[in-house]
């Protein structure tokens, strides 16, 4: 901290530096920002605003019309999408459980003990994770025929399950390891079995951690499109992202309803990620980044 | 790296009763794997070399699929067909070029974003990085969507700007005056730009990110005394910035190539679908080849596996440099 209070006086120094500096940080903020403001403001106006020559850049007429449009199923008779509201949440919900159940148990072995193919595991881990999963499409399309479950919901809560769990534990490891020995050696000398100073002493010190790895799970299973695309046949059982992709492509998209879908399907992703977004670098550049 | 030892511990297990602590403590981190293991091994590894297997074979029917018809091994007839398709070079072609342009304009955009929030004021820099997360936090699907409607041919915003643009310079730029029907979608060079407008506003934030935590731990006197001694911004850049931050910048350029490689979700909705051919990159080729009817699976696994060879390799770079720094 001391280090930084010297260029911070010398930029104090020239006014038009520190303007230029913050118009940039300006420039930056918009275009990163805009499309996430212009979904928005665009889900809240009335059609006749929406198709204007000239758009409003803020709603001059909000209205929540075509979100009780999407909810109510008043767009398309007899299609809710309330209805795959739900099945996205069970589909992301069981993904996470299992998930991070498995993620749990696997970073305690890689983080808790030395074994004979302990690195050849965590490179194995990390080649998995660039594996091009648009690749595996076909195989596992077939994987799911023979195994009955085509156009079933656990074809999906099973492909997310194999897609989520390298990153999971891979960045799971890191909490664990970071608890510190002395605590389980404690309670092992005070008589505790395994499972006990499992349950009781590293479990609760590693839920936060557990707490962050669900959440990338559940991003990762709720906005998956293509295997939902491919696995899944009835449109009752569409995911949210299957579902909005009926909602446009024709010649007369209805971009109201769409914005409307889009922003009830984003804000929950941009909340979850805000909380885990630190550990989500650290995991990737892997102690690249020190500090 | 932590290393967790179990030694002295096992040792001392072993003393007490050799014959029945020993293989037990053994056992258990493999018996803590056993799940993970076999989930990566039946839904990951299994399908990888599935996928090989099946580019050896014609497969162009779903009853193949579900093993009720004979699947004829044709050796490598999937190959030659792709590879001495013509097409298949114009997709090769928009593929490499595609990702070359991205994790340059990616690498470039967020370390320009990455330094000026390490030189911002702390609440202007906050703000700055936490739209910046905005970009990043955005789903592909509904983040590309947008950007589909920002560029409608009749309501989008571009359209409008372009239509505000005075007539006489619009006539003279482009050749003409009003935008509105314009399909910004329809040549590849303009699919190309948007897509890469997408790709690039969704992964530039983790470049600046990553590349402003490096920053943060590079001691500011460094900086301060190269100033001192007369060097410019560049020069501090290329001569104290970079070799203090090359190790991460080797893993961003990997991984960034990695993900413009296999670019799928955005270019999907951008095209609506899987008919625009001119534009197809290889994932979404193989893809299209598998499940356009007629269906080809054997000939879209031969191109999926081209595509993960590639990817093989730059992801040999990766763990390299991985387990570098984890020796470190």
């Amino acid at each position: 901290m001391a280090g930084t209070t010297a260029p911070r006086a010398s930029r104090r120094r020239r006014p038009a530096g520190r303007i230029a500096l913050n118009t940039a940080g300006l420039l930056v903020a918009a275009f990163a920002a805009f499309p996430v403001y212009w979904m928005i403001a665009t889900s809240l106006k009335p059609n006749q605003e929406i198709f204007s020559s000239t758009p409003r850049p803020v709603p001059a007429e909000p209205t929540l019309q075509h979100y009780r449009d999407i909810l109510t199923g008043n767009l398309i008779p007899g299609v809710s999408f309330a209805d795959f509201f739900l099945n996205s949440v069970l589909v992301a919900g069981a993904t996470v459980l299992l998930s991070g159940l498995v993620a749990l148990l696997a970073a305690t072995a890689v983080a808790r003990f030395r074994f004979k193919l302990r690195t050849s595991f965590l490179i194995m881990l990390l080649i998995v994770q660039m594996i091009p999963l648009e690749a595996l499409v076909i195989p596992l399309f077939l994987m799911i025929q023979r195994l009955g479950l085509y156009n079933t919901l656990p074809s999906l809560i099973l492909t997310y399950l194999g897609f989520s769990l390298p990153f999971a534990v891979w960045m799971l490891r890191g909490f664990v390891a970071a608890v510190p020995k002395e605590l389980e050696e404690a309670a092992a000398i005070d008589g505790a079995s395994r499972a006990q100073i499992f349950r009781k002493v590293l479990f609760p010190l590693v839920a936060p951690g557990l707490v962050a790895t669900s959440i990338f799970s559940f991003i990762t299973a709720w906005n998956e499109l293509i295997f939902a695309l491919t696995f899944i046949n009835d449109q009752d059982r569409y995911t949210l992202p299957v579902a909005m992709t009926f909602f446009f492509g024709r010649d007369d998209t209805a971009w109201g309803p769409v914005m409307a879908a889009s922003t009830i399907f984003t804000l929950p992703v941009i909340v979850f990620f805000l909380l885990v977004q630190r550990r989500m670098v650290s995991g990737l550049v892997a102690g690249a980044v020190k500090g | 790296m932590s290393t967790l030892t179990d030694t002295p511990k096992a040792a001392a297990d072993a003393g007490e009763t050799p014959a029945r602590r020993r293989p037990r403590v053994d056992r258990l981190p493999y018996l803590l794997l056993l799940p993970c293991l076999a989930i990566i091994g039946v839904l990951l590894l299994w399908p990888l070399g599935q996928v090989v297997w099946m580019s050896f074979h014609r497969l162009n029917n779903v009853r193949q699929l579900r093993g009720d018809r004979a699947w004829p091994w044709v050796g490598l007839d999937n190959y030659v067909q792709i590879l001495s398709d013509p097409f298949f070079r114009t997709v090769l072609r928009n593929t490499v070029l595609f990702a070359a342009a991205n994790v340059v304009l990616t690498m470039i955009l967020g370390t320009l974003v990455g330094l000026l929030l390490n030189r911002l004021s702390k609440r202007m820099a906050t703000f700055v990085a936490s739209c910046v997360m905005l970009a990043w936090a955005t789903p592909a699907l509904t983040g590309t969507i947008v950007w589909k409607w920002i560029f409608d041919d009749t309501s989008g915003l571009v359209t409008w700007l372009f239509n505000a643009l005075p007539d006489g310079l619009s006539q003279a730029l482009f050749g003409r005056t009003d935008w509105t029907g314009y399909g910004w979608f329809n040549s590849p060079l303009l699919f190309f730009t948007i897509l890469t407008l997408v790709v690039v506003w969704h992964s530039f934030p983790f470049i600046a990110v990553s590349v402003l935590a490096g920053l943060k731990s590079v001691p500011s006197e460094l900086h301060e005394a190269a100033r001192v001694d007369g060097a410019g911004p560049w020069r501090v850049f290329w001569k104290v910035t970079f070799p203090l931050l090359r190790p991460v910048f080797g893993i961003l350029i990997v991984l960034s190539t990695i993900w413009d490689f296999k670019v799928f979700t955005q270019q999907f909705v951008l095209a609506g679908g899987t008919q625009d051919r001119p534009t197809f990159m290889l994932s979404i080729y193989s893809y299209a080849e598998a499940f356009s009817p007629p269906p080809k699976y054997g000939l879209g696994a031969a191109i999926a596996v081209i595509l993960t060879l590639i990817l093989l390799v730059v992801t040999g770079l990766y763990v390299r440099m991985v387990l570098k720094q984890e020796e470190e």
